[in-house]
């Protein structure tokens, strides 16, 4: 009754889709694992990312024009999180979902309706699901790429200022650290990364949609999660943590292509997404639980 | 070396739980002083000394250390002068970074902190060099994540940190409390010996008064937010667990009643 071929013939478009929504759960990583801060801005700043690509583009100027300025608008959307965060006090889930909801309004005023077309055969694209060897091809070497720079960012002094901020504020304190400062320049980069992979899923899609971002925070999430819980115990490295992620993300499109291919709606997917999420954030809990429950019984073998 | 003028902090003003933890605190340090500090529960000790780092601004009164005023310094600029160790092994260090890292990050204490590689291989020999100084087997870990060290380990490692870019003020705040008595020990004599070492000036709150009668050259007593026992020198070296008692309750007008501070 299922038809495999099908299957395998959707493959390779998750793999693309992985690998562009890999950047963006990287993003997610930085501020989740690294600075230890649950940013919801990302839901907006990958909108961001790909209505500024798409007008970019459209104004005439080239791809990597349009790339860096996403990149921009993603690292001033997190500017933004971080002020309301660090300099006015607001927590930080709602920092982000305050950012997230300013910038539906702004989304708007960039792409001037809720969606813009941007056509491959009218404008030079870097990537198109009309072209999926090549779409996955330019999306592994910006993973690549990205990952080379994090690796290295991280290990700078800065850098590993930002990661001790997100382990232990005090003692970042302490050591001379401006906490908050370090706040900000993590967001600044983990929604660069997030507005990087907006402007590339736009071009791979043929448009900027205002609603593109909806839910983006979960799928980077269950990449997040996906990745710590299948290769959290190899991957101790911070390059194969990134990596972890990556492939994580591209699991999880296999799974979304997997359950469509069973016959779920795409409406579905947002179901299916949280509860992916869901059962992956469950699996710790439930071994450690678990775990502990044989160690009480093997304490009272033993007594 | 430091002063603490008329400083005053209150918890949760106007409100029902409202505690005046310091009440026109004065002391001075000098240069050089090892000063232990004893004191009841809610005495202000940690509060006079979260007071000197900045965690938290205080209400009035100013805190000046080697002259400068450091009142409405944020906590992350005071630490260039400071060195601190706390209570909680694990508010000290962080955890899931490398022993090295923690170390490289204590070393740039004060420092602008840019895109330069946040280790050189030079400081790697100058790390392992101090941690055998430890004796702890820490010297072959560099590698290891701080979360994977014992209560102990962590303390020593803090202190190093706290000390590896010498501070003008050495703060210890039941920096031993935390952790078993053998190894309590063994963390107390490592300060002391760090201390001494570097000529540093200290202030170490403890519960312990035997500890504080042993350690340093000057001993204060806090109650109810104010310093109300100052003893240094001769007074200081012939000092006994009993005089301190006799000595408090004349202060204070009251029994000391801590178990904690008299068996301990």
């Amino acid at each position: 009754m299922f038809q495999l071929a099908a299957l395998f013939h959707a493959l390779p478009g998750s793999i693309a889709q992985g690998l562009i929504w890999g950047i963006m759960a990287v993003g997610v990583y930085i501020t989740y694992k690294v600075l230890d801060y649950a940013d919801l801005t990302v839901d907006g700043s990958i909108a961001t990312g790909g209505a500024v690509a798409v007008m970019v583009m459209l104004s005439g100027r080239n791809v990597y024009v349009a790339l860096l300025a996403a990149t921009l608008a993603g690292m001033a959307a997190g500017l933004a999180t971080g002020i309301f965060h660090a300099a006015f006090g607001i927590p930080a889930i709602l920092s982000g979902i305050l950012s997230q909801l300013g910038l539906y309004s702004i989304n708007m005023r960039i792409l001037g309706k809720s969606n813009q077309a941007i056509s491959v055969d009218q404008y030079d694209l870097l990537l198109s699901l009309r072209e999926i060897p090549r779409a996955i091809f330019v999306s592994f070497v910006f993973c690549a790429v990205m990952i080379g720079i994090l690796y290295w960012f991280f290990g700078t002094e800065l850098g590993r200022a930002v990661r001790a901020t997100g382990n232990n504020e005090n003692m970042s304190r302490a050591q001379g650290i401006n906490t908050k400062t370090m706040k900000v320049i993590g967001l600044m980069i983990s929604n660069g990364l997030v507005g990087l992979a907006g402007g590339l899923y736009a071009q791979y899609q043929g448009n900027a949609d205002v609603n593109m971002g909806r839910g983006a925070i979960v799928i980077g999430l269950a990449a997040v999660i996906i990745g710590g819980v299948l290769f959290g115990r190899v991957f101790r490295n911070f390059a194969l943590r990134m990596t972890g992620v990556i492939i994580g993300a591209v699991l999880y499109f296999v799974v979304i292509a997997v359950v469509l291919w069973l016959g779920l709606e795409t409406t579905d997917m947002k179901l299916i997404s949280a509860l992916i999420v869901a059962a992956f954030l469950a699996v710790p809990y439930l071994k450690a639980q678990y775990d502990a429950g044989h160690i009480r019984k093997g304490g009272g073998d033993n007594a | 070396m430091l002063e603490l003028k008329n400083v005053c902090k209150t918890f949760h003003p106007h409100t029902p739980s409202e505690k005046r933890a310091l009440k026109n605190l004065n002391l001075t340090l000098e240069e050089g002083d090892f000063v232990t500090v004893i004191g009841g529960n809610g005495a202000g000790k940690s509060t006079m000394l979260n007071a000197i780092a900045g965690v938290w601004p205080i209400d009035s009164g100013s805190v000046l250390i080697g002259g400068e005023d450091v009142t409405r310094l944020p906590e992350h600029k005071r630490a260039v002068y400071l060195g601190r160790v706390f209570q909680d092994p694990m508010t000290g260090t962080a955890a899931d970074m490398e022993l090295e890292e923690n170390l490289a990050l204590a070393l740039r204490r004060g420092q602008r902190r840019g895109l330069v590689w946040g280790i050189r291989a030079k400081e790697r020999e100058e790390y392992r060099e101090l941690l055998k100084m430890l004796d702890l087997g820490l010297e072959t870990r560099l590698k290891a994540k701080v979360g994977l060290l014992s209560g102990g380990q962590r303390q020593a490692l803090t202190l190093l940190m706290a000390t590896l870019k010498k501070p003008r003020l050495l703060l210890l705040d039941e920096h031993t409390a935390a952790l078993d008595p053998k190894t309590a020990a063994k963390v107390l004599e490592l300060s002391d010996k760090i201390v001494r070492e570097n000529n540093l000036t200290a202030l170490m709150v403890t519960h312990n008064m035997k500890d504080a009668i042993v350690h340093g050259n000057r001993l204060i007593m806090m109650c109810d937010g104010r310093v109300i026992l100052d003893i240094k020198g001769e007074e200081k070296a012939k000092l006994t667990v009993d005089d301190l008692l006799q000595k408090f309750s004349v202060a204070s007008g009251s029994e000391f009643v801590n178990d904690r501070a008299l068996l301990g």
